[in-house]
């Protein structure tokens, strides 16, 4: 969740196009060619007084049978619909850290959620909680610990386990009373670190405080340095008094050049020694050619019809792709994309700008790297904007492709493909991929709006192939509740939700995903899990992993029939622990033989796709 | 200080049981039914507080919320709340003037988004509240000219306390000001919509900055979180209405 822009729609007294997709496509051209990257350039589109044509973005279609639509409200007896999913565990919030009185009482929210080994880390704003998820379907309560500040996001790496400090009631030593004083050297405000190695009894060993807090941080591993973890802290609220750390100043550049706003902090934690965790810079990764700090967007409305956007002076969400050496930043009125081969000088290389976003709020690359996904929190979280007369196009996902050049350019939009009444805060918000070899496939958290599992392997066509939504927590006022975050983790969904708990899902087979493809994402087994450091899937080459992309190539009729029954066959006799090395290879070479006919236009079918199937092919014979 | 978290003595499992049992066959009145499975085991997992960076840290008993002294709401966070609320209903009255007077597209349609999220931030507001067994004022929410007057007809507090006594909330506009706003068109009233509404809005920011030096203030998250909101998107419009305030005094 994020300080939210609470603008809102004006959908209410702007025409309407009569299909998503004319709306979409009539509304980015007019935006792309009107904008280019300067601020100043952008600033354009709203400088005359006159009168400016509204350009109204697209409307949600939706499905009037949806059967999420009228939900019973509730807080634990609440009606639910699911589709191609399978629940199998709810956990209420552990005891003591929620209010029983107060489903929305934002100081026992559930937020963030991380993973290591067998291990489920749930973050919140009085502390976290540790469960054992050997067994998905019965996660185990390892332990609670008590520490409030809020927002308590975590990350987790090894023994050690990050969390972001915002508030000014969070004190170093973990008390639940606050800090009276406005200014204390009892406060902490940016990261916490714990030692973990002990899973029942985790000690603080490091704070490191920050002229922000922390909002949310991202940990970085990098590739070539086994010596330090690199932390970076995105902080979003005020800046605190100096007299409480010094150097600490607000302000726009031109009134105080030194201010903490316009900027990340980069945390420096050695390894050997966590306690000396200490900011090491403060790099200012807006910048324009001229040195100037607040070079990005200014915020405002940027273009007529447009949504309300906030200026570039802070990032919510930096993800990290370490094996790209690239990281994307969701930076309130930009999405930015990053060079962190050096951790300590993060670069940015470029950025991208969008009309219809309020709040750029958190990224996720697909896992080729050659698409970005990045989210907008329009109304901060808080608030219902996944109504029907919620433009399709606010509040939503833009999806970018990526190329060699590290150019974005935007594809498409996804939002939740139904709408959410007044009483339901819904919003795009956290997800991580499921690593379905061949496809690019998210699941992601609607507060509560739900769990939506999309498909953006073509990023302009997006489309949903399951979810889960509950009613709303109460039909008559609107409690801050639903999913921060589902995060996919070795074979099960693992679902944050705000006031209910924890919710845990499995994949179902269905038109859109099949048993294999479903096999095939769980065989990918990690040892652990940060959404903003998104590791690279890789896939061994085995029977599933062929089948799935099997069952790509026969479900868009990209193979000839005969030879995905020749594929079967091969297939078949090596699941059966009789593979046959050399009708492997054969098998192999036909299909790469199709492929070519493909290329050369003899053929029908998927050459891509093909020639994916032969290389596996070819791998499990290698292993006979 | 350390965290005083009140202990349970040794019938502390019984009162646990307890505790469970008044959650059980929750109805649709919001209580929690019985837990789910998985929380049978999870009754029995420690409770741990840690200390500051590098001490030990400690078991404690704090199985309901109930055992945690958390900081509680004070007056400060009360008379901020209910100040905000006339703080933004004056800035509704000010944007209903808009269809009447403005020509300018810009100030409209900034105007209509700054409506609807005063508005919303009004309904939190009343909302925290209410909740607390406070009174709330009553202001006219529905779109039109009567937008932001208080429901008893009464003007708006000009005025909120402080620790010690009354203190003036800073950049309310003055019956004057309302006046000379409600008399001007086209140009000469988009250009002191803006004028004041910066005023009024930068006066929004020092209620926030106030909140935050007063001792014991801002504690409570909800509290914390609006805030910080209210800085944040107050900030980002003064901006914007200063870009636009710049290509009047161009002309």
């Amino acid at each position: 969740m994020k300080t939210s822009t609470l603008t809102a729609a004006v959908a209410g007294c702007m025409p309407r196009h009569t299909t998503w997709r004319t709306g979409a496509l009539a509304f980015t051209t007019l935006f792309f060619l009107t904008l280019p990257g300067s601020a100043h350039a952008q600033n354009a589109g709203m400088a005359q007084g006159g009168m400016t044509e509204e350009v109204a973005p697209p409307r949600l279609d939706w499905n009037p049978n949806d059967p999420r639509i009228g939900l019973a409200a509730g807080w634990r007896d609440a009606g639910e619909a699911i589709s191609n999913l399978r629940k199998v565990a709810t956990l209420t919030r552990a005891d003591g850290f929620f209010n029983p009185e107060d489903p929305g009482d934002g100081r026992f929210s559930n937020t963030d959620i991380a993973f290591r080994g067998d291990l489920m880390f749930q973050g919140n704003y009085n502390g976290f909680q540790v469960y054992d998820i050997s067994n998905p379907s019965m996660p185990r309560l390892r332990v609670s610990v008590v520490c409030p500040g809020g927002q308590g996001d975590l990350s987790v790496h090894g023994n050690l386990l990050v969390m972001s400090s915002q508030e000014t009631r969070a004190r170093l030593d973990c008390g639940v009373e606050g800090v009276e004083a406005p200014v204390s050297n009892e406060r902490i405000r940016g990261i916490r670190i714990f030692d973990i190695s002990n899973i029942e009894s985790p000690r603080q060993v490091a704070a490191v405080q920050s002229c922000r807090g922390s909002h949310t941080h991202t940990i970085l591993k990098a590739p070539n340095d086994d010596e330090n973890l690199w932390v970076y802290i995105q902080g979003t609220s005020g800046v605190r008094p100096a007299e409480e750390l010094a150097g600490c100043v607000g302000g726009d550049p031109e009134e105080n050049p030194e201010t903490a706003l316009f900027r990340i902090e980069v945390v420096r934690v050695p390894l050997a020694n966590p306690a000396a965790a200490e900011i090491v810079n403060a790099p200012r990764i807006f910048a324009d050619a001229q040195g100037n700090i607040a070079g990005l967007n200014p915020g405002g409305q940027l273009a007529p019809g447009g949504q309300n956007s906030r200026s570039t002076n802070q990032c919510h969400d930096i993800t990290m792709y370490p094996e790209l050496g690239l990281a994307a930043g969701a930076c309130s009125g930009n999405g930015i994309l990053l060079d962190i081969s050096d951790p300590a000088n993060p670069v940015r290389i470029n950025e991208v700008f969008d009309p219809n976003f309020a709040y750029w709020h958190s990224a996720t690359f697909n896992n080729d790297g050659t698409a970005i996904l990045f989210t907008d929190e329009w109304g901060g979280g808080a608030a219902p904007r996944c109504r029907g007369s919620d433009p399709a196009t606010w509040g939503a996902n833009a999806i970018f492709s990526l190329d060699a050049n590290r150019e974005m350019e935007l594809q498409g939009y996804y939002k939740l493909p139904v709408p959410q009444s007044e009483t339901e805060n819904c919003v795009a918000h956290n997800g991580s991929l499921i690593p379905v070899p061949g496809r690019d496939i998210k699941v992601q958290a609607w507060y509560q709006g739900g769990v939506s599992v999309l498909d953006f392997t073509n990023p302009s066509h997006p489309f949903e192939i399951a979810y889960f939504d509950r009613g709303p927590l109460s039909d008559t006022q609107l409690f801050t509740g639903g999913y921060w975050s589902t995060y996919w983790y070795n074979g099960a969904i693992y679902g944050a939700e705000i006031s209910r708990g924890i919710d845990v899902f499995e994949l179902e087979p269905s038109e859109h995903l099949s048993a294999a493809e479903i096999a095939a994402a769980e065989a990918v087994i990690l040892d652990s899990f940060n959404a903003q450091m998104q590791p690279r899937f890789v896939w061994e080459d085995t029977p599933v992993v062929a089948r799935a992309w099997l069952d790509q190539l026969e479900r868009k009729d990209g193979i000839l029939a005969s030879r995905a029954q020749a594929v079967d066959r091969v297939l078949v006799a090596a699941e059966s622990g009789r593979a046959d090395a050399a009708q492997l290879r054969a098998v192999a070479a036909d299909l790469e033989a199709d492929a070519i006919a493909v290329e050369a236009m003899e053929l029908g079918g998927d050459a891509e796709r093909l020639v994916k199937l032969a290389a596996v092919l070819r791998g499990i014979a290698s292993g006979e | 200080m350390r965290a005083i978290l009140r202990l349970l003595t040794s019938g502390a499992s019984s009162v646990l049981v307890a505790a469970c049992a008044s959650y059980g066959g929750g109805s649709g009145d919001g209580t929690p039914p019985a837990t789910t499975a998985g929380d049978a085991a999870s009754a029995a997992a420690p409770v741990i507080q840690p200390g500051a960076p590098g001490e030990a840290s400690r078991v404690v008993e704090a199985r309901r919320f109930e055992d945690l002294d958390l900081p509680p709401w004070t007056e400060a966070d009360a008379d901020f709340m209910s100040g905000m609320i006339h703080h933004h209903a004056q800035a509704l009255q000010m944007t209903a003037l808009i269809p009447e007077r403005s020509a300018s597209v810009g100030v409209s349609q900034m105007g209509l988004r700054m409506e609807i999220s005063q508005r919303d931030e009004i309904r939190l507001m009343h909302d925290w509240l209410r909740e607390r067994g406070l009174d709330a004022p009553e202001v006219v929410l529905t779109k039109g000219p009567d937008q932001g007057i208080l429901r008893d007809g009464s003007p708006h507090a000009t005025t909120n306390h402080a620790p010690g006594g009354l203190m003036p909330m800073p950049g309310m506009l003055s019956a004057e000001q309302m006046r000379a706003l409600e008399a001007a068109h086209a140009d000469r009233f988009d250009r002191l919509f803006l004028e004041f509404m910066i005023q009024h809005h930068t006066g929004a920011l020092t209620m926030v900055e106030r909140l935050f030096e007063t001792p014991g203030a801002g504690q409570d998250s909800r509290v914390f979180q609006f805030a910080t909101d209210v800085d944040a998107d107050q900030r980002a419009e003064i901006d914007r209405m200063r870009m636009l305030l710049a290509r009047y005094r161009d002309r």
